[in-house]
């Protein structure tokens, strides 16, 4: 496992000013006043944390940073230990009240916004999960219950996907027994999805990411959206 | 010398206060929130129960007129969870509603790649809330993710005016009002409210069983002051959630030492760095449970820790960790309990660690079960029949 380097020379290329940008949008998140109270340096975060037991990751380094402002320190976190948090919230057990994990949160939708490269290859190989998401309001399904996309869970998963269809009509609930989704789901239910994809500005953040993601995206809510009667879809 | 009065631990009793929470009360300010016309609060219906939370608060739990919000990790990949939860529903009698008008809460997502904000978050809840009340049913959380999510969403509603703004603006565009549930409520604390009509029709002696409890952190660490805690549970130390089912039951709960820690699942890390999901699982909670407890089987009440739990052990046998404990959630043991068939309702060979020796020590036939079951996949095979009914099901 290599070793985190929170030597503040790692990103010297990035201006000062870039980086003290991004903190500022940190801390312009309306959730900002309520992750973060000052730090003690107890531990008592890193004690809970998942993360730290097997990365070289600690929420009380996230929480120092930002309590004092390390603007070249922060950035380094930004772009290496943010994707190593399990996201448990273990850490709210923070006698100051603070919350490392949404620090966490915060500072990677920052990351993924500014399009970040880091946030980009911290994001490979899950685009199929978003565009999953984004397009079924479902993050996993039945189909996906492959053995190549499970290979660690063993020769169940064979079975499961050998059985996929009569297995799923052998669920007694009604609304079950679909492949592509974990439920039936309306169009209307859908559309409205895709409608809140769009006027939230999430549209934009993935076009900022994953260009590509984006395009399949666009091809697969255009036609349904229109169908729908909607060709206009911005917001205020 | 100073004399202090000795107070055994043994003999104390903690009640919490509600007059002296440390946190607000979010309810009060939802309903000013009303009065002042920025949002509209969906009652709980009247038939409910009532327990308590963390600081003594009471929490109205729904009987019934309850809209089942689906996880999608439950009902994709381990659909006997969710089948359970309406198995009981329905050995009950009680209305409920299964919707088609439902997304996934998509905070999986969020909490995974952050490609995602938070009035996108806020306009997804509060969609699934409106779609709820326009049928007249009472939002009921299937999934530990969604609940803490929701949980959030709710807290940062109620301090966030331009979130609100922003939320309302969304919801007029799709043709919804802005509403908020006055409870954010878990199924499994629909069945812990349920445990002693649950245990009065137990069918199963369960006596006899050993379980280890795994509580799922975004019920009992996100927004702690909603979960549930009983004085009779842990002398209210920690959530009563699950562990109070079980006792209901009769079964024998073993204690741990890393209840606390999480599952492994991670969000991301369970999709796309599965190395760190399975050790964790296995290291720190598996292989502790079977030093510790050796339980004949683990219950959790979360899609993302049933998931992690059970699926990681597979690797860890090939390493030859101290694994085999099969993962349950309490719907299932409580399905189980009452009677339910382990293939057509629990749907258990969607798990992966064996459980048959469990279903053994419960008395059940487990071959005779699964032909059953197979029985029923056959006629759907050869065109005879095309689902499985719940009447099939109780056959
Ligand atoms: S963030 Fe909280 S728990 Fe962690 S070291 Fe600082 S004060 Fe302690
Ligand atoms: S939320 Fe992240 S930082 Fe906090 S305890 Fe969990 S893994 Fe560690």
């Amino acid at each position: 496992m290599m070793a985190l380097d929170l030597s503040q020379n790692k990103h010297a290329d990035v201006s000062y000013e870039e980086k003290e940008r991004l903190f500022e949008e940190v801390k312009a998140d309306e959730r900002w006043h309520h992750v973060l109270y000052g730090c003690y340096e107890c531990g008592i975060c890193v004690a809970s944390c998942p993360s730290a037991r097997f990365y070289d990751f600690s929420p009380r380094v996230i929480a120092q940073a930002v309590a004092r402002e390390d603007v070249d320190l922060i950035y380094t976190l930004m772009n290496d230990s943010i994707w190593d948090c399990s996201q448990c919230f273990s850490c709210d057990r923070c006698p100051r009240q603070n919350s490392p994990g949404q620090i966490i949160t915060i500072m990677r939708e920052v990351a993924v916004r500014n399009g970040l490269q880091t946030a980009k290859d911290a994001l490979e190989g899950y685009g199929r999960i978003i565009y999953k998401i984004m397009s079924t309001g479902s993050q996993v399904s039945p189909d996906m219950l492959q053995p190549n996309a499970f290979p660690d869970w063993g020769t169940h998963v064979h079975e499961i996907a050998e059985n996929l269809e009569e297995w799923r009509r052998a669920l007694p609930p009604e609304t079950l027994h679909t492949t592509e989704t974990g439920w039936k789901v309306d169009q209307k239910t859908i559309i409205e999805l895709y409608l809140i994809w769009h006027m939230t500005g999430v549209m934009e953040l993935i076009e900022g990411v994953d260009e590509g993601l984006f395009m399949i995206l666009v091809d697969v809510m255009e036609e349904r959206l229109e169908e729908a009667g909607y060709d206009d879809v911005t917001f205020d | 010398m100073i004399h202090l009065p000795v107070v055994k631990a043994a003999d104390r009793k903690f009640e919490a206060d509600p007059d002296k929470a440390p946190k607000e009360d979010l309810r009060e300010e939802l309903f000013q929130l009303e009065k002042e016309g920025e949002l509209e609060v969906i009652r709980v219906p009247d038939n409910y129960i009532e327990l308590k939370t963390k600081y003594g608060r009471i929490k109205k739990i729904p009987v019934e007129k309850t809209w089942h919000h689906k996880s999608c990790g439950q009902c994709g990949h381990i659909p006997g969870y969710s089948t359970s939860i309406f198995w009981l529903n329905r050995q009950f009698g009680l209305d409920y509603y299964d919707p088609t008008d439902q997304t996934s809460c998509t905070a999986w997502n969020y909490y995974a790649s952050a490609t995602s904000n938070p009035e996108a978050q806020a306009a997804v809840a509060i969609r699934n809330f409106a779609a709820a009340h326009e049928v007249g049913y009472y939002p009921l959380i299937h999934c530990g993710t969604s609940f803490g999510h929701y949980k959030e969403v709710r807290h940062a509603l109620v301090h966030q005016h331009e979130l609100r703004r922003k939320v309302r603006k969304i919801m007029e565009r799709l043709g919804k009002k802005l509403v908020v549930p006055e409870e954010i409520v878990h199924y499994s604390e629909w069945v812990l409210a349920m445990k002693d009509r649950i245990a009065e029709r137990q069918v199963i002696d369960m006596s006899h069983i050993t379980a280890t409890v795994h509580p799922a952190c975004h019920y009992h660490k996100l927004i702690e002051e909603d979960a549930i805690y009983d004085s009779e549970i842990y002398g209210a130390q920690r959530t009563a959630i699950v562990t109070g089912t079980l006792k209901a039951l009769g079964i024998n709960v073993g204690d741990y030492s890393t209840w606390f820690d999480c599952c492994g699942f991670g969000f991301r890390h369970i999709l796309v760095s599965r190395d760190f999901s399975r050790s964790f699982s296995v290291q720190r909670k598996i292989e502790v449970m079977k030093e510790e407890v050796d339980p004949d089987i683990v219950v959790t009440h979360d899609t993302g820790c049933v998931t992690t739990l059970d699926q990681s052990q597979f690797a860890g046998r090939a390493h030859n960790k101290k694994v085999g404990i099969p993962v349950m959630s309490d719907s299932q043991i409580a399905a189980l309990a009452m009677g339910a068939h382990p293939y057509k309702v629990l749907q258990l060979h969607w798990h992966n660690t064996d459980n048959k020796p469990f279903l053994t020590k419960l008395g059940l036939d487990v071959d005779k079960l699964w032909s059953e079951f197979q029985a029923e996949v056959d006629l759907i095979k050869a065109g005879k029949k095309e689902y499985m009914t719940w009447e099939d099901a109780d056959k």
